[in-house]
């Protein structure tokens, strides 16, 4: 008597226990971790365009303090050390600057700006003549800009 | 009567949370994917801002009230720097050049200081490297002291190009 119902009860907890085995990996320490990281890189993302390029080593300074505001009409010029330009990632010489500039200006003045409210970021390779830098700050004052930043990389002192 | 009290418990019991977690993971995986290839090491910069408008690089002409600018020529020599020179004695180092800055305008650069006041004029070599000019605005733009940046000069502009070809 006592053997019949254990008997027919065996299948049925076997068949409970192998139903749950099968896909209960508990996940939470997982998806914790995953969280996590989504939140480190949403935090760390950088969606400015900062326009960085390879070819160009900055001088470094101590007091290249990143900029509090950014600025109101940004025009980056970045010079290689071979002399050469990159301006909205394109690469040519600094003698046909002035025609970028031009075209620059148009669109500065159509948007009711004059050219004095834009600011010329150089950055301009460490290693590049000094003389190219000030060609480029010559051209882009015959063409009426006059704020200038030249830019660096900061350098923390360690 | 009892059966329909012992129902709902045991059903209560069965119903083990089970969520669906593949769309909400498929969706956790995508957004880390995205952010980690958004991901894009930017190193900090600065600037140092030149303020130099056509007319006043070539008149050169300084008000009254303006005290004559500091002019610091930087000669190029070999690959890299073969000399500083201001307002026409030799400084041996950046940080020479730095202390007779400040011994000239102080450590004060509020407004109508005598280092709000001064303008440095940067006569370089065109085949002088560039890092040297940023060497020589560090210098007389600012000191660091105590990790606190004490402006000096804040006014720089460059000579007219040599032609020393």
């Amino acid at each position: 008597m006592a053997g019949t119902p254990s008997a027919t009860f065996v299948p049925m907890v076997r068949r409970r226990t192998r139903g749950p085995s099968v896909t209960d990996i508990d996940m939470t320490p997982m998806i914790d971790m995953t969280f996590q990281l989504i939140a480190f890189f949403m935090f760390v993302v950088n969606f400015s365009e900062a326009e960085q390029d390879d070819r160009i080593q900055l001088p470094s300074s101590q007091l290249a303090k990143p900029a509090e505001a950014p600025f109101e009409v940004p025009i980056t010029l970045q010079l290689t050390s071979s002399g050469s330009l990159v301006y909205a990632g394109e690469l040519f010489e600094v003698a046909s600057l002035g025609t970028v500039l031009e075209r620059e200006k148009t669109v500065i003045l159509d948007t009711g700006k004059e050219p004095t409210a834009a600011t010329i970021i150089v950055r301009a390779d460490g290693r590049s003549p000094t003389g190219e830098v000030q060609e480029i700050i010559r051209i882009c004052q015959e063409k009426g800009f006059e704020k200038f930043a030249l830019r660096a990389k900061y350098d923390d002192g360690g | 009567m009892a059966d329909a009290d012992t129902r709902p418990a045991r059903e209560g019991l069965a119903d083990k949370i089970d969520i669906n977690m593949t769309p909400m993971i498929d969706i956790v995986f995508q957004l880390l994917a995205f952010f980690i290839m958004t991901l894009k090491i930017v190193q900090p910069e600065g600037d140092f801002d030149v303020r130099m408008p056509l007319g006043a690089a070539a008149a050169a002409a300084p008000d009254e009230e303006q005290i004559p600018p500091i002019r610091i020529r930087l000669i190029a020599g070999g690959n890299g720097l073969g000399g500083i020179e201001m307002n026409g004695t030799a400084v041996t180092s950046f940080e020479e050049l730095q202390e007779r800055v400040i011994a000239l305008v102080g450590l004060d650069s509020g407004p109508n200081s005598i280092a709000d006041k001064t303008e440095v004029e940067l006569d370089c070599d065109p085949q002088l490297p560039y890092e040297y000019v940023v060497n020589a605005i560090s210098a007389v733009s600012g000191t660091v002291q105590d990790g606190q940046i004490i402006e000096l000069v804040k006014k720089i502009k460059f000579a007219p190009p040599r032609d020393d070809s």
